[in-house]
């Protein structure tokens, strides 16, 4: 017995251990102990397997309440794990775990796909504590951050980001004001002349002359844009002389409230004019709000009315060059104005006086000769002064590799 | 007072339009979003005023029998049809009145888009004429333009891709910026006469 003891002592350990039990005939006491043995073995050597298959974590993952908003929103940001997109290229996605302790339990809010930095948690609740961890998956395993400090959301009085803004529209407020309150003193202020404005008295005369109805479209969007605004304005200033010189007046549009609208300012015009006999509420009506449809039917008065001028004051799309193209086939005095780049080469090309950008803007101003609308033009002149002595310095600036300029402008969202 | 209401209401939403923008706290945070409803809510009324203006000008062609009152009788049968099969058995896929929008609305919206087409040739053809040093370069660089965006530029020679996109990034590019700061400026100026009421005309009258 001493014997075989010692021949065992040279053998593997685990070698050694099944001799051992042949030997002292203890097999059938241990098999179950043995088997246990076994199973918690390969169960370690599976976890170790595991460990070495998970994705690396994200790390330097930090919270912060979103600025310039209001409220209940906090951003999370973490750096991507090195096996997203490189390394083993494992990681799936991201999962967003919250909590209100931080040792408590943690939930998913969201999933992040992989490549993302940044997650924004917008349903929190202001002044209460929260904690994150960023958890890196590969679709099976999963390998979390640790969790974050607290951070707590909170609404803002000011949006840092639009400084820059705020100080653009005082100082362009304040050259509008400043002109206005120099052309109320009655100091002379020269505006450029503008050949569309000037050709308005032309077109309404010219239709007068030939019996036949002036159109106006004012554009195929709704109220709340600034460029049907500007049309209304026009079409204000139109109306007063078509009431001057006795001509019919057709408003067709593609808004309810643009038609009750236009006929406000037309029957008012009429009115200011002391022709409110001549107003007549059925030239000023309602089309359909389609924008082809629209087109079909301004086309069609075109074709049946032949009107002797026309004018396209607002904001269009598409269809201005299929108006405009059917104006100039009946032959009428074609004025158009928008504020839509894409559209004005169509105009150009169409009509025979276009209104470019601020032109359009100005129209009404011009129009009246009122000192102080006249006077907001002037103001507007000098900002876009200011603006070009910007746009120049910036240019030079980031030719040279200045860049905080272009810093300064940004403005936040 | 029928000036004066308008000209309050106009001040003070301009205003708060304006402080929402600069100050995200509340009241000011959601007030974009309530005005928008408050006009969705308007236009949605204001719809009516629409609807019964077409049928107070078009049943006046009908009775009168002016010259083209069958398409007014066709517009009145039509409208009446999508407003019953819309409010009756509503307006999602599979309904009726969606088989009449698709199958009658949109083919006849797309073949009046369709026509931009035989417009653009047209106008086209008087733009670039070229008759002054301004329309020649504006011929040169159209042309230029279209053979960039077809195969047959790169064959032709293999630097017209390029003088097109160039054209498209750089002169082109600059003058819609140079228009876009203008409108912008153009669009304070105006905003702000209209919110300070120096420009009443929209509501009627004026100088």
């Amino acid at each position: 017995m001493e014997e075989k003891k010692r021949s065992l002592g040279c053998l593997f350990p685990l070698t050694r251990f099944f001799i051992f039990l042949k030997v002292y005939k203890v097999k059938r006491f241990i098999t179950p102990f043995l088997f246990l043995l076994v199973i918690a073995y390969g169960a370690n050597q599976l976890q170790a397997q595991i460990e070495i298959l998970l994705p690396a974590p994200v790390t330097e993952v930090t919270v912060k309440d979103k600025p310039n908003d209001s409220g209940e929103s906090i951003i999370v940001r973490w750096k991507k794990s090195l096996d997203d997109g490189a390394g083993s290229f494992s990681v799936k996605e991201y999962e967003i775990l919250r909590s209100v302790e931080k040792d408590g339990v943690y939930n998913i809010i969201t999933t992040s796909p992989a490549g993302s930095e940044e997650y924004i948690d917008g349903n929190t609740i202001d002044g209460k504590d929260y904690y994150y961890i960023v958890r890196t998956t590969d679709g099976v395993n999963f390998i979390d951050s640790e969790p974050t400090e607290a951070v707590r959301s909170s609404a803002q009085w000011f949006h840092r980001g639009r400084i820059n803004m705020l100080v653009a529209a005082v100082l362009l407020s304040t050259f509008v004001l400043w002109f206005i309150r120099r052309a109320q003193r009655g100091e002379e202020l020269y505006i450029r002349p503008i050949a569309g404005l000037k050709a308005v008295d032309e077109a309404v005369g010219r239709a007068t002359e030939m019996g036949k109805p002036i159109l106006f479209i004012p554009g195929i969007q709704d109220m709340d844009n600034i460029q049907t605004i500007a049309g209304i304005i026009i079409l204000g200033r139109v109306a007063r002389k078509a009431a001057e010189y006795e001509a019919s007046l057709l408003v067709p549009t593609a808004r309810s409230i643009v038609m009750t609208t236009a006929r406000e300012t037309v029957k008012e015009a009429f009115t200011d004019a002391g022709r409110p006999d001549l107003f007549d509420p059925d030239k000023i009506r309602y089309l359909t709000d389609a924008q082809f449809g629209y087109a079909a039917g301004v086309d069609g008065i075109m074709i049946r009315e032949r009107p002797a001028a026309v004018f396209f004051m607002g904001a269009f799309y598409a269809e201005s060059l299929i108006l405009a193209e059917t104006g100039h086939s009946v032959g009428a005095i074609q004025i158009a104005g928008t504020a839509m780049p894409a559209q004005l080469p169509f105009f150009v090309t169409a009509c025979d006086y276009t209104l470019i950008g601020e032109e359009f803007f100005a129209a009404s101003a011009y129009l009246s000769k009122e000192s102080r609308l006249l006077g907001s033009l002037k103001g507007q002149d000098l900002g876009k002064a200011i603006f070009i002595g910007i746009l120049i310095l910036g240019c030079v600036l980031a030719t040279l590799g200045i860049g905080w300029l272009t810093t300064l402008l940004t403005v936040g969202q | 007072m029928k000036r004066q209401i308008p000209l309050i209401i106009t001040f003070i939403a301009g205003i708060v339009m304006i402080i929402q923008y600069f100050i995200p706290h509340e009241p000011f945070a959601g007030m974009q979003q309530l005005f928008n409803q408050w006009y969705l809510i308007i236009a949605a009324f204001a719809m009516i005023l629409g609807i019964g203006n077409l049928l107070k000008i078009h049943s006046g062609r009908i009775s009168r029998k002016t010259s083209g009152w069958g398409y007014s009788i066709v517009l009145l049968t039509g409208l009446t049809v999508m407003l019953i099969s819309g409010l009756g058995w509503g307006i999602e896929r599979g309904t009726f009145f969606f088989y009449l929008f698709w199958n009658l609305h949109i083919p006849m919206a797309s073949t009046m888009f369709a026509l931009l087409a035989f417009f653009v040739a047209s106008a086209s053809y008087r733009a670039f004429r070229a008759r002054t040093i301004e329309a020649t370069l504006l011929l040169i660089a159209a042309i230029v333009v279209m053979l960039s965006r077809v195969p047959l530029g790169g064959y032709i020679w293999s630097k017209i891709p390029f003088a097109g996109d160039w054209i498209m990034s750089y002169p082109n590019m600059a003058g819609q910026r140079a228009i876009m700061i203008g409108i912008a400026l153009g669009t304070v100026s105006t905003s702000l006469r209209i919110i300070l009421g120096i420009e009443r005309t929209y509501l009627g009258g004026g100088k």
